[in-house]
Parts: structure tokens; sequence; C-alpha cells
């Protein structure tokens, strides 16, 4: 019969309407200014740095090593290396970003740098309401505007999060306990020496970092 | 030779140049690149007779990014992202194409578990791909919304999957040189088996919508049609060589990844016109839904990268690589040459899309200037991959 086949699709389309009035899996649309859709945790959109503790400055965990400057495809980060050192979490001291810019309007959210960062310093946002009228500096954010805290990384993605600092926290056991061993064995070689029966000048204090920062 | 070659020639277009005649005047129609149909920026200059095209001239490179010379001078893992930006409804099959050439250049092996999530991504990318595609031809057609909205409403599950694996929906830049990126996230996989087990009722529904429709078949048979010949010369493939009943499918042919494990069925048409075309990702859909009932229940426990791959400072020997893999599109292929330096020396997409498209003047002769919005749409392309 002619027009069975548009009567059979019609149908359908009656039964979808007719089951979005009872079925929530027939009613798709969600409202966006007024409902969200739940965030999902894996989610990505643009970069941001992470420090720890209560200074911004202080705790941010860049090194400033560039490493993500040189494998960003697009080019958007842009790194000056600072001129002085300042102690990092395991308290060695390390170059800091002096200047760290990301061009928002140029990142294409990849992730890359997040993979290559050797310090976990870098991780990725799911803030993604960010239009802003000023066309020429709105998206260029510095490291005022891209520092957020741990605390913010726990928040949005917390299982990648907590793998992290048990990471961290492992690294620094590791440091400390490296640092603790050469601080005993060099008390022992004080304690030796002077225990022996010649004065012998008294042997300098040994560094209590004795890595070398390696990048 | 010449005298038959060219013989060869007549057989191949239809014989509407003979109805012009001498002062006739042919208006010349510049469709797009700013047309609701063209899927983009592309322009198509048709000439016509009245209502029917007498000439086609399709025009691109209206979205070339330089994707090819950017690669070259980025480090092959700087390509990966770009890669996403081709087809960018299949980011994944991308992705995995562009890993196989590196792979078979550097000569990685990538683990068990890695490649069954390969397969289980590119085949739900397939899905989505066909879904949508459906869509965008019914709309092309004048079934405005519908049938494109359920499309979407079951694509919106499969993108879902994609960015809680993946961080995108879209740009997913999942897989890299001797594996993937990322382990699956707990859960994954029973809610992949979920969203699997809801879509033949999909295709069941949409089928139902669409296939029996009159209009449709009114629109769609007998239009636009591919001689298998003309195909295989042009290079054409994925389901448009498919549909003229050619037996092409890379997953078959070439066995890459672990497709020789699957059980399933390259459906083939027989006419070659829009309809062929139609069915064909229906059918596909259905035959991947049956790799994904395999690949999830078989997929193994391990790693997911190869321990020698690295991702900075990777510089393989010199030498060159074709890696190609059937896309949702096509056959979709990466050729690279190394120089032993940390960049390609040579970077080539062979795009689907762009190969399907040649021969778009040959199908559209002779047929109602209404019809060629809707054969333009059956090819399936997309311009980010077609202008690279």
């Amino acid at each position: 019969m002619l027009g069975e086949g548009i009567l059979k699709g019609l149908g359908e389309t009656a039964k979808n309407f007719a089951a979005s009035f009872v079925s929530k899996d027939r009613l798709t649309t969600i409202q966006y200014p007024e409902e969200r859709a739940p965030v999902i945790e894996n989610t990505r959109d643009f970069p941001f740095l992470v420090y720890d503790g209560e200074d911004k400055m202080a705790g941010l965990r860049c090194v400033a090593c560039q490493i993500c400057e040189k494998e960003c495809p697009p080019k958007c980060i842009y790194i000056v290396k600072s001129t002085d050192k300042k102690p990092d979490y395991v308290g060695k001291p390390q170059i800091y970003p002096a200047r760290f810019d990301i061009d928002i309007s140029v990142c294409m959210s990849c992730q890359i740098c997040v993979e290559v960062c050797p310090f976990e310093a870098i991780k990725m946002d799911t803030e993604f309401e960010l239009s802003t009228t000023d066309r020429f500096g709105g998206l260029l954010y510095d490291r005022d505007q891209l520092a957020r805290s741990n605390q913010h990384y726990h928040k949005i993605h917390p299982t990648e999060a907590a793998e992290v600092d048990a990471r961290l926290a492992e690294e620094k056991a590791k440091s400390e306990a490296k640092a603790k061993a050469a601080a005993e064995a060099a008390a022992l070689k004080a304690a030796a020496a002077a225990a022996a029966p010649k004065p012998t000048p008294a042997p300098a204090p040994a560094p209590v970092s004795v890595k070398e920062p390696t990048a | 030779m010449s005298h038959s070659s060219t013989a060869e020639m007549k057989v191949y277009r239809p014989p509407v140049v003979d109805i012009i005649e001498e002062g006739d005047e042919l208006l010349e129609v510049a469709m797009g690149p700013h047309h609701p149909s063209t899927h983009g920026v592309f322009r198509m200059d048709v000439a016509l007779d009245g209502e029917r095209v007498i000439r086609l001239k399709p025009v691109f490179g209206y979205l070339h990014r330089n994707h090819e010379k950017i690669a070259e001078k980025a480090s092959y893992l700087a390509a990966m992202p770009y890669t996403d930006r081709l087809d960018y409804f299949c980011s994944l099959t991308n992705n995995w194409a562009y890993a196989l050439a590196v792979e078979k250049l550097a000569g990685i092996e990538v683990p068990e578990r890695a490649e069954y999530i390969r397969v289980i991504t590119a085949e739900l990318t397939r899905i989505q791909n066909h879904a949508s595609s459906i869509g965008f031809l019914m709309q092309e057609m004048g079934a405005s919304g519908t049938p494109l909205m359920y499309a979407f409403r079951e694509r919106e599950k499969i993108l879902d999957l994609f960015e809680e694996l993946t961080g995108s929906r879209m740009m997913c830049n999942y897989m890299r040189f001797g594996g993937c990126r990322v382990e699956l996230p707990t859960g994954w996989l029973a809610k992949a088996q979920t969203i699997v087990d809801g879509l033949p009722g999909f295709i069941d529904e949409i089928e139902a919508l669409l296939t029996g429709n009159e209009i449709l078949m009114a629109r769609t048979q007998g239009m636009g049609v591919l001689k298998p010949d003309l195909a295989i010369n042009a290079g054409v493939t994925g389901p448009m060589l498919r549909a003229t009943g050619v037996n092409y499918d890379l997953r078959k042919v070439d066995h890459y990844g672990i497709y020789d494990r699957f059980k399933f069925r390259v459906p083939l048409g027989d006419h070659g016109d829009i309809f062929d075309r139609y069915m064909i990702r229906i059918l596909e859909m259905r035959e991947s839904v049956t790799i994904l009932h395999q690949a999830i229940k078989d997929i193994p426990a391990g790693p997911i990268m190869d321990p020698k791959s690295k991702i900075r400072g990777f510089r393989p020997k010199p030498g060159e690589a074709y890696g190609r893999i059937e896309a949702p599109k096509g056959e979709l292929g990466f050729y690279l040459i190394s120089d032993g330096s940390g960049n390609p020396y040579r970077y080539r997409v062979r795009p689907p899309s762009l190969i399907n498209l040649t021969i778009l003047e040959d199908m559209c002769l002779g047929q109602n200037v209404a019809d060629v919005v809707l054969i333009f749409g059956s090819v399936d392309i997309v311009l980010g991959e077609v202008d690279r």
C-alpha cells in the first residue's frame, strides 16, 4: 500500500512523543543555563598550574624546565625562567617561572603539556565558561590567573589527584630518607673523627640537600 | 590501445552533453561555499540546462589549514592532536591510522589490551558517524530534524563514553605510538556494554522510521548511480565503494590490528545509488554492534602501552611507512618518511573524503539540481579532511 512506510515512520515519532511524557530517556534535551549536565571526571579543557599550600606563588610546583613550551603543538605557552631560586616541595632550591603565559585562544586542549610534565605541575581544568569581551588580552592568562590550588585539582579530578599526591609523597619521603641518611652518615663521620686520638680539623657539615636538581 | 581507452571513458559518463543544442543557454550557479547543504565550506560550480546538471565543478580548499606541513615541522607526538581535526566526527579512527603508520615506521608492538580498546573505540566511532551521516542525509532531503535528532540522541551517549575515557568528546587525542594514553576508567566497559546493548533498538527504530518510507525511496533509488569500474578506477573506498557491490573492506583485506579475530560480515550493495549507500551504512552499524559485543566480551587484562615506546624524544630510524585503516568514510592512510630526526621528513594523508568526492560530477550529470544536494550528502564527507 502506498504510504505504508510513511505511516510506520509516523508511528515511530508518535511513540517517541508520547513516551517523552513518561520516560526520562526520551526527553534528552538539557536546558543549559538553568540545568547542567553532570560533569564527567576525566573531562578536560584548558591547562592550569598547580600550587601547594596557601601562597600561590611560593607553592607553585612548576620549575620552569620549559618542556611543555617545547612540546606544545600550537606553541601557546611562554615561559621566562627566574634568575634566583626558591625551595620546591621536597625543599631543594629550584628555579621558578618568572613569567608563565598561556594563550587560551590558541590552546587546543590536547593535554600534551600535562603528559610531558615531569613535575606534575600543569593539569587540565574543567572550567569552560571563559568568554570575555576583551579580544586582545582577555584570553592571555599569566601565572597568577593560571595558578589553582591542589584542593581545586582534588575537587575536579579526585582519582587522578589522589594518585599524583601519593606519587609526590613517595618521592618526598624518598628524598627525605636520603637526606636523613646522608646527615646521619655525616654525623657518624664527625663523631668518629672526634673520637680519633689525633685532633683533626672538624669536617664541614654535609649539605642537607645532597641531590643536584635534575631537570 | 588509446582507442579502446577512450571508448571505455565514454561508458562512464551518461550522454547528457548530447542534449545541448547549438544556441542553448546554460545557467551557471555557484552552490556554496556558504550553503547549508555543503557540510562546511565547499563550492559546486554547476552549469544547468533548466533543472538538469550539465557540468559540475567541485571547488574546495576553503578550510585549508596546512596540516601536512605543520606536521612536518612538529614532533611525531605533536601531530597527533592535529589528526583529531581532520575528520572531526571520527577522531579516534584518525588517531589509530596515524599511530599505525608510526608504529610501522618504528617497529613498535601494541599490547593486546590496547588493540582491543582501539577496536572498541573505532567501532563506536563508526556507529556514531554512520548514524549522524544518515541524519544529515535526511536533513538534506527535507526531513528537517527528526532523523538527525534521533541519530544525535544516540551519538550523545557514545560521545559521553568517549569523554569519560579520553577527556574530550570530539578531539579525543587518545592513541599513542605503542598503545593508548590512559587505562579504561572503572566501570567504563559495563557502561559501554549497556550502550551497545541499546544500539540494535536504535537501529531498528531508525529503520522503521526511514527504510520503508516512500518519499525516501522515490528520491534515492536510482539516483546518483556510481558504477563499480569507475569507483575502482577513481580510488573510491568505504561505504561508497561497497554500495556498488565491490567487496573491499580493509578490515577483511588487511587484518590490521586484531580484526582477524572477530566474526563479522561485509554488507554489499547492488545498484550503487543513494539508497544503497544509506542501506550499507545501516547494515554496517549492525555489523559494528556484533564486533563490539565480541570485543567487550574478550578484552584481556594487561598493559596498555608498549614499555619500549616513549613520549618525548621519539626518533624513528630512517625509512618510510604507510599505515591505513578502514575509517568510517573509507580508507584513511598516513604516509610517513623519516630521516632519523625528531620530526617526519614527509607526512602525507590519504583522506577518504577527498578521494570519494572526485567522482561527484560523474554521479550528478543529468540529474536534477535538487538531487545534487542529496548525492553530495550521500558521499558523506567532512570538509576538515577534504581540505586539511
